[in-house]
């Protein structure tokens, strides 16, 4: 396949950006993007150029360190993947792909393709945990769930981080994310002791973070890698309007 | 007001004031269907129900109620489009993520402010009219707010502003009302199909009953 590619180029954070041209003239069908990457950084090097940055860690969709806007859409033209689970048979031969960084006011730019996404780590360090002394795991029948209670909050706890959801909102809002780990420990009995102090802490952070609110335009759960449901986010509204009504 | 910096209760003053608007659009409406009724019986009812309305006490608390109401989603809406600008930073110089969500969701505020507009006019016209203005009395001795309301509509650039204003509320209700039921916490799958279903229901009653008014009088004038 022959590929043309449109990657934003960016020094750093402070520097001005811009779309940058380059051809691919033998991409496989069934290399990843982020291998297509990676072929165009081989050339790059050898011509004695910079390399494209971009964020990648485990290539099997699960860490959640890799994401792009690929023709505008976060991760790209396949619905509920990332980027490094996206193929090039998802392009046809001489198309021009246009590669961006996610943006939004709370992920700077680090250069080119790469952002700084600790904005998210700080959202789950002001309570995105059970406060309990770990030791030897429990027993596992002493605190009972049913199947289907597990099954939700493991729906919840799928989420990878990855700021699909931030790039993909109009507001830049963090809310599929921070809902869904209130969404994934309310549900679990050991988690739920904390549920009025976690949502208060995590909805501080997230605005001190800087990002935008909700307007449920519901385009976050669409581009989800893990296709995180829109109700966790409903879900924290009403954790977050009980804690603040009724809880002291 | 301004001193409510968290966005959650923000949303939630936004989703409050937004539904007990949508709820005035329904008893608005009812009243004004009498507009339909036969020309004489529709100016005498119409203008007794009007000053009925003028001279309670209790309504004109919830009026009270509504013009604040107005006012909040206003300045909220001004307040949270510019808590927007700052979270997105850069924009993105190659955008397509319209195909996740629809139109009319991403264009709130626009709509918004199409209502706005036509809301200036619209109490202008009516409603300064009949509180602060001269107007003839009918047969019972009310203020002939009727006359007012049918001779407007007799112009057809009136008529399209109105059908172009209740297009935009239509679509902002579509809208609105499920997600204002989010926003103030409503999260169980089953009661969220039903509002939504409920929600389109009522955007596509509301937009119909507010049309079919502006039409009626000006063809049934025209004829």
């Amino acid at each position: 396949m022959k590929i043309t590619l449109k990657i934003w180029r960016q020094r750093d954070a402070g520097s001005k950006g811009a779309f940058k041209e380059y051809h691919l003239d033998d991409v496989s069908r069934d290399m990843s993007f982020l291998e297509m990457l990676d072929t165009l950084n081989i050339k790059l090097i050898k011509q004695g150029e910079l390399p494209v940055e971009f964020d990648h860690d485990c290539r099997e969709g699960i860490c959640g360190q890799c994401g792009v806007m690929i023709n505008g859409i976060a991760h790209g033209p396949l619905k509920n993947t990332t980027t490094c689970q996206l193929h090039m048979r998802s392009f046809k031969d001489g198309d021009t792909i246009y590669v961006e960084p996610f943006k939004a006011a709370a992920f700077p730019i680090v250069r080119d393709l790469k952002v700084n996404r600790s904005a998210l780590d700080h959202i789950i360090a002001a309570g995105g945990y059970v406060s309990v002394d770990t030791g030897q795991a429990p027993e596992a029948n002493s605190i009972p769930i049913t199947f289907e209670q597990a099954e939700s909050a493991f729906d919840a706890a799928a989420c990878i981080g990855c700021g699909a959801c931030v790039a993909s909102c109009k507001n830049s809002s963090a809310a599929l994310f921070t809902s869904a780990k209130i969404s994934h420990l309310s549900q679990l009995p050991q988690g739920d002791k904390e549920t009025s102090t976690r949502v208060v802490s995590m909805v501080n952070e997230m605005e001190e973070e800087g990002f935008g609110f909700c307007t449920n335009t519901e385009a976050c759960q669409v581009e989800c890698p893990e296709d995180i449901s829109v109700l966790n986010i409903a879900r924290m509204n009403y954790e977050y309007n009980k804690a603040r009504l009724v809880k002291k | 007001m301004i001193f409510i910096k968290n966005s959650i209760t923000r949303k939630n003053l936004m989703a409050i004031t937004g539904l007990f608007l949508s709820f005035f659009l329904i008893i608005h409406l009812l009243g004004n269907l009498q507009l339909l009724l036969p020309a004489e019986e529709a100016q005498l009812q119409y203008n007794s129900y009007s000053h009925l309305l003028g001279g309670n006490i209790l309504v004109k608390l919830v009026a009270y109620v509504l013009y604040l109401c107005i006012i909040l989603h206003t300045l909220d809406a001004i307040y949270l489009s510019y808590k927007r600008k700052q979270a997105n930073g850069i924009s993105y110089a190659y955008d397509r993520r319209g195909r996740a969500s629809s139109w009319y969701s991403r264009n709130m505020m626009a709509l918004g402010i199409i209502i706005f507009v036509f809301l200036v006019i619209h109490f202008k016209d009516f409603w300064y009219h009949y509180k602060f203005g001269e107007l003839p009395l009918d047969a019972n001795g009310n203020k002939d707010l009727y006359t007012l309301v049918v001779l407007a509509f007799e112009q057809l650039w009136y008529v399209i502003l109105y059908i172009i204003a209740i297009l935009a509320l239509g679509y902002h209700l579509l809208h609105g009302v499920f997600s204002a039921h989010r926003t103030i916490g409503l999260y169980h799958p089953m009661y969220n199909r039903i509002v939504r279903v409920l929600g389109v229901v009522f955007a596509a009653t509301m937009t119909l009953g507010y049309i079919i008014i502006p039409l009626f009088l000006y063809f049934n004038l025209q004829s």
